[in-house]
Formats: C-alpha cells, structure tokens, sequence
C-alpha cells in the first residue's frame, strides 16, 4: 500500500489540468474518508446485556458499519452508518433499537 | 498513360476465380507491377454467379473504383452466359477468354463481339478433370490468359501457384496443376 | 534513411493484422463484422499459432469488445480491437468511456454504412457518428496508409501527453478486401517503433493502488476533467505531427496531417476522405494535362481537425468541392463539408464552397463523378451555374 495520503484540501480550486487524469483515484480504500454518516434520521443503539455475540448484524449491515474486535461487536461506526435498520431488523434477541437523531445518548463515537 | 490492364472475371463461387484473382496479382508482384485484387461481396453461396476484378499495372494503381471497360473478361463457367452480360463495358479491343468446348470464332459469333474484338476458348474444364481429376477451372484459365494477353509470366505463375498449393496439397497436386496450367496454355484458341 | 521493407501483395484489413501482431498488444477483444471480419480472423490465426502472445477474448458483442479492452487498458494492458458500421454504433456509449478514462485504445475501423436500409458495403456515416466523442482518428487512403496509419496510432495514443484512444479508418472493401502492393516493415522495426507501453495508472501495478470509472457529480469536476480531454486533444496535434515525421524517417514515406496534390495553384479544388482522394486526384492529373488548374485536398487526420493548415491549403482557390461519405441529417451539409466551411470561416479570402454527398452503401464513386464535380467547381467560379449548397452526387 502506497504510504502518503492523497491530499485534495484544496480539490476546490484546482484547474482542470490539475486534477487526475481520467479521473482516477490514486489512493486504495479512501471511501472511508467520504462521510456518510449525515443521511441517517435514526440511529442504532445496542443493548449489551440482550447482545449474544452472534455477529448477525455485522454480516448483514450492508455499509460495513457494525464494529467488530476479536470476534466481538464493540459498537457502531456512526461516521458512516445510514441509519438503515436492517441490523435491528436482523438481529433476533431485540438487542438493537432504532433510536431518533437527536436525542440524548450515553455514547456519540 | 502507364500500362494499365484491367480484367474482369466471371465465375460460380467455389470454381477459384478469387484464388486465381489472387494468385495472378502475387505474379504481378514479383514482376515489380503494382496491383488491386478485390471480389464483388454479395450473398455468398456454392453455385452463385461472382465477379472478381484484377488490375494490373507498371505504376502505382491510385483509382479506387468499379472497372466498368475491361481490357480483359474471364469467364470461367459457360452457362453464365444465360445469366450474365459478360460483355458488358468490354473494351473494343478487348479480349474475352471463356471455359468452353465451342470453336472460338462460334463463340465470337455468339457474342455479337465487335471484329476488333478477340474471343479465345479453351476446355478448362476437360483439362481440369484430366489432370486434377476435378471440374475447378482456375488454373487452366490462367494459363489461357497468360497465353493470349502475356500479362503476367508463366514461369512466375506456375511457382506461385505451387507455393499457394504447398500449404494444403502434396506435389502431386502440384504437378497436376502445372499440366492443367500447360495444357491450357498450348490449346487455347483465338479467333 | 528508410528501413528496408518487404514488399507484399495482399489485403487492407492483412495489412491491418500484420500491424496488430507487430504492436504485440497484450490484450484485443473483437466480435466479427463484416468487412472488419477478416482483420479479427487474422489476428485470431496469429495468437493460435503463436506468432503473437496476446490474450485474445472472443466476447459476444462489440459493446462488451469495448468493455473488455476498456477494462483490459485500465488494467495496464496494451490494447488494439477492430469493428465496423453497427458494431461501432453499438459501442457508442464506450467510446466515450474510453476517451474519459484517457486509455490509450486503438481501434481500426473498416467504414461502412449504417442501417437503414441494410447495406454492408463503404460509406463513412459509421466513423462519423465517432467525431466528438474524444477518438483521435486517421484516414486511410490505401491499404499501406491503413498499415501506416494503424503504427502511427499506437504510438500517439501512448503518448504520455495524450493518452487519448484512436480509431484507424479504411475504407469498407475498397480498401479492406482489395489485394494491393504495400511496404511491411520488420518486426523488430516496429517494435522499436511502437516501443513498450508504460501504463501509469495501472490497476494491476498494486503497489500503487488506483481506482478507474470514477464518478464526478453535479457541481463537482466534470467540467474540469472535459477541459482536461479538450486540451489533450488539441495538443496531440503536435505529437501526431511528430511521431509522422519519425514514420516519415522510417518508412521514406511522407506523413503530413493533410496532403494536398497541385492545391498551391489550383482553381479548382476537391476535398475528399479515404480512397476517394486517389480518383479524385487521378482525375485532377487529367484535367491539369489539359491546362485545367485542379486539385484535391486529402484529409488524413480527421481528429484534431487541421483546421489552420486546411485554411492555408484553401485560400487561394476560387471553388472548392467538398465530398462527404456520410450526411448530417438537419445539418447544412454533411460533417466534412460543415468542418471545412468552419475552418474557412475566418479567412480573409474565402473560396466558394460546394457540398457533394456521395458514394453511401458502397455506390460506385466512378470516374465521371469527379469529372462532374470539377466541371460544377469551373461553372460556378466563372458564375454560370451554382449546382446547389448539397448535391446529392450520381443520385437518380
């Protein structure tokens, strides 16, 4: 993997010949910069003492947004989670509620 | 004007006009002649009536067209002529060469050929099933041509031709060609 | 000092798979079309044989061809592929992926007529359909200009300052079935002429990892990465002029990005594409035997467009033909005779100027034809006759 950042702070005012030929992006894996995380209009919220460990809703999250450590779901990448539901939806011990924007949370990642 | 021949053939796909077309221009070349060798492309079948036009000349060829006054008309299958006005454009003192068992001044006749005109007859097909043991006139047609017109060289020709043949037949087909070639040479008729 | 060169007896579209085997291309992915078909089987006899290591995908139409090599180039393979008439409209929508992904894709094209009505025979209303969606594009005349040009082309579209695709045009049968005399050069010759293509956004180099087909939304960039595709191939100008002059240097055959015979003097003058510039000169040779002062202007590039060096060519004539191979339907004209009209349009002194549309689905572009042509052209310089702004040439 190339090591320094592509660095486009001032992508704005670049001149057409500035930017990448043929449009190509010369970094791997640089989604993860883009920040989705602003679509939702709900957000998932996970009950640790109902939370089995079964991984459901890791493999069905379809934006990878699930954060799993050594095999065990530690919380949520709210940077880039949409709010989608289907996690919830999923998981079958009612271990994850949606819960509006907005209100007051213990955890804001 | 440089030395301009223009020849038109008639022919039923599968008898070998195109590869005779083709063989001729590689003459042609080695002649340092310059040359245009193209078939005309239409519903292609066993049986169905071609045209192919060859073009041969001492300076570069830099027309792009039909040929509509041939210098020289080929017909390789007879019963053409109940389908095709192989005359058409044919110039004055053009020379038509057909695949035919008739006397060539009976032919000339036929035709309604001009006096100016040549007609030459040869039996390419009998000379084929002699020695190729198969009715595919083109080669004994060229050794007509080359003996009326001498466009190309005969020598050239007949090595080219074994050169072509090389690539799917043995040398008996090769010498059976070079006769079929020889033959129509020496028992061509002009009138 | 021109490299010695063997001279051959065959075909257009031969000569065209000669160039392709020679350009070793890693990858070519075809769909046979009639009359490009030969070229693509040649070329498939070439890689069975091992005459040339290319891995070739036999894919199942020219819109996935276009894919595959766009794909294949992206990933930092060399890539050269062939169509025609509805197989290039059928890739339409790639040809303008191609050109936006800036891959270095070189394509011959056998010119033929579209449908309606089906016609499989030469016009060029296939390649014109083609113009603007960012393809450098050459015209041949002969079947040695479609060899020429087809080398030429691979090393302009490398070119690290253009890195655009190009499409080699020649003529539909007229030029792809013809058996004709053509120089070949040794395939040691080419290879040092064509050199080694060094992709610099591979995908396939990992080290340096690269995303292609990108996408650049409203009010973003889209605009700048156009700008970008404009000035590459307006400057690719000077890199087709270039790399002609050392193909020049090779093969003792000039190159010249327009090629005009007797036009420095000439009244009259036809402007022709392709294999009809040899009729139309052969024409001119005659009438200048006869104290007539003709010309005729051959186009060779048509993308970039010569515009100033048209103009310069032009200026002193008092009646120019232009003929064009396809129409513009709603247009003033068909699209040379539109380019033409826009390059003059600035001159201080401006020839008057003719349209001739001709020679669709293959009709016979005889000799009588240009015969006509220049008799319009000395007519309407002298201001007896105007034939017309559009002339539908040798139509009933």
């Amino acid at each position: 993997m190339s090591g320094k950042k592509w660095d486009v702070s001032k992508m704005d005012e670049w001149t057409a010949e500035e930017f990448p030929r043929g449009a190509t992006i010369p970094e791997a894996g640089n989604s993860a910069d883009y920040v989705t995380g602003g679509w939702r209009s709900e957000r998932p919220v996970r009950d640790e003492s109902k939370c089995t460990q079964c991984l459901l809703c890791w493999i069905f999250c379809p934006d990878t947004s699930v954060r799993v450590e050594g095999e065990e779901v530690v919380g949520f990448d709210y940077d880039h989670c949409k709010g989608c539901g289907i996690c919830a939806h999923e998981c079958t011990f009612g271990a994850i509620e949606m819960v509006p924007e907005g209100c007051d949370l213990p955890e804001v990642k | 004007m440089p030395q301009l021949t223009e020849i038109r053939w008639h022919a039923r796909a599968g008898q070998g006009a195109v590869t005779a077309a083709k063989v001729v221009a590689e003459t042609a070349l080695s002649a340092d002649q310059y040359m245009q060798a193209m078939p005309e492309y239409g519903p292609e079948r066993m049986g169905a009536p071609i045209k192919a036009f060859t073009r041969i000349c001492d300076e570069p060829i830099e027309i792009h067209n039909n040929i509509e006054n041939p210098d020289v008309v080929i017909v390789l299958d007879e019963t053409l002529l109940d389908v095709v006005d192989v005359t058409e454009g044919l110039k004055p003192e053009g020379v038509l060469i057909i695949n035919s068992c008739a006397p060539a001044a009976d032919m000339k006749k036929a035709l309604g050929l001009p006096d100016t005109a040549r007609v030459a007859t040869v039996d390419a097909s009998g000379i084929a099933i002699d020695t190729i043991k198969r009715d595919i006139p083109n080669t004994p047609i060229v050794g007509a041509l080359i003996k009326v017109t001498g466009v190309i060289d005969l020598e050239v020709f007949k090595s080219l031709l074994a050169k072509n043949l090389r690539k799917k037949f043995g040398q008996e087909m090769i010498d059976a060609n070079f006769a079929a070639v020889t033959r129509a040479y020496e028992e061509v008729t002009v009138a | 000092m021109a490299v010695e060169q063997k001279t051959v007896a065959t075909t257009g579209n031969v000569l065209v798979a000669e160039a392709f085997r020679q350009c070793e291309p890693d990858v070519v992915a075809a769909y046979p079309i009639t009359p490009q078909t030969t070229i693509v089987e040649e070329f498939a006899k070439f890689v069975a044989q091992g005459k040339v290591h290319t891995d070739y995908v036999t894919v199942e139409s020219e819109h996935s061809a276009l894919s595959a090599c766009i794909g294949a180039s992206a990933a930092g393979a060399r890539v050269m592929t062939a169509t025609s008439s509805q197989g290039l409209a059928l890739m339409w929508e790639e040809l303008h992926i191609a050109s936006g992904m800036r891959l270095p894709i070189v394509m011959a094209n056998a010119n033929r007529a579209l449908s309606a009505p089906i016609n499989i025979h030469c016009d060029h209303s296939d390649i014109m359909g083609a113009r603007d969606a960012g393809w450098i594009m050459y015209f041949a005349e002969t079947a040695q200009e479609a060899y020429d040009n087809t080398l030429m082309a691979l090393r302009v579209a490398e070119h690290p300052d253009v890195l655009l695709p190009a499409l080699s045009a020649l003529d539909g049968f007229i030029t792809t079935h013809s058996i004709d005399r053509a120089e070949m050069f040794s395939d040691e010759d080419v290879a040092a002429f064509v050199g080694e293509y060094e992709p610099e956004r591979a995908l396939l180099d990992v080290a340096n990892p690269v995303s292609h087909g990108t996408f650049a939304g409203l009010g973003g960039t889209f605009l700048e990465f156009k700008k970008a595709e404009r000035n590459a191939m307006d400057s690719s100008m000077g890199v087709i002029k270039d790399v002609g002059a050392e193909f020049a240097e090779l093969s003792g055959r000039p190159f010249d990005v327009i090629e005009g015979w007797g036009v420095e003097d000439a009244d009259y003058v036809i402007v022709a594409l392709g294999s009809t510039a040899g009729n139309a000169r052969h024409v001119a040779r005659e009438l200048r035997s006869q104290g007539i002062k003709a010309g005729v202007l051959k186009i060779r590039i048509f993308r970039p467009f010569p515009f100033t060096e048209i103009a310069e060519a032009l200026a002193s004539a008092k009646a120019v033909a232009v003929l064009d191979r396809a129409d513009s339907f709603g247009a003033e004209g068909g699209p040379l005779f539109l380019e033409i009209r826009s390059a003059l349009f600035d001159a201080q002194k401006r020839p008057a100027l003719v349209n001739y549309v001709y020679g669709l689905g293959g009709a016979d572009v005889r000799l009588e034809l240009m015969h006509q042509v220049f008799g319009d052209l000395a007519d309407l310089a002298d201001g007896v006759h105007e034939p017309g702004r559009l002339v539908y040439l040798g139509a009933r």
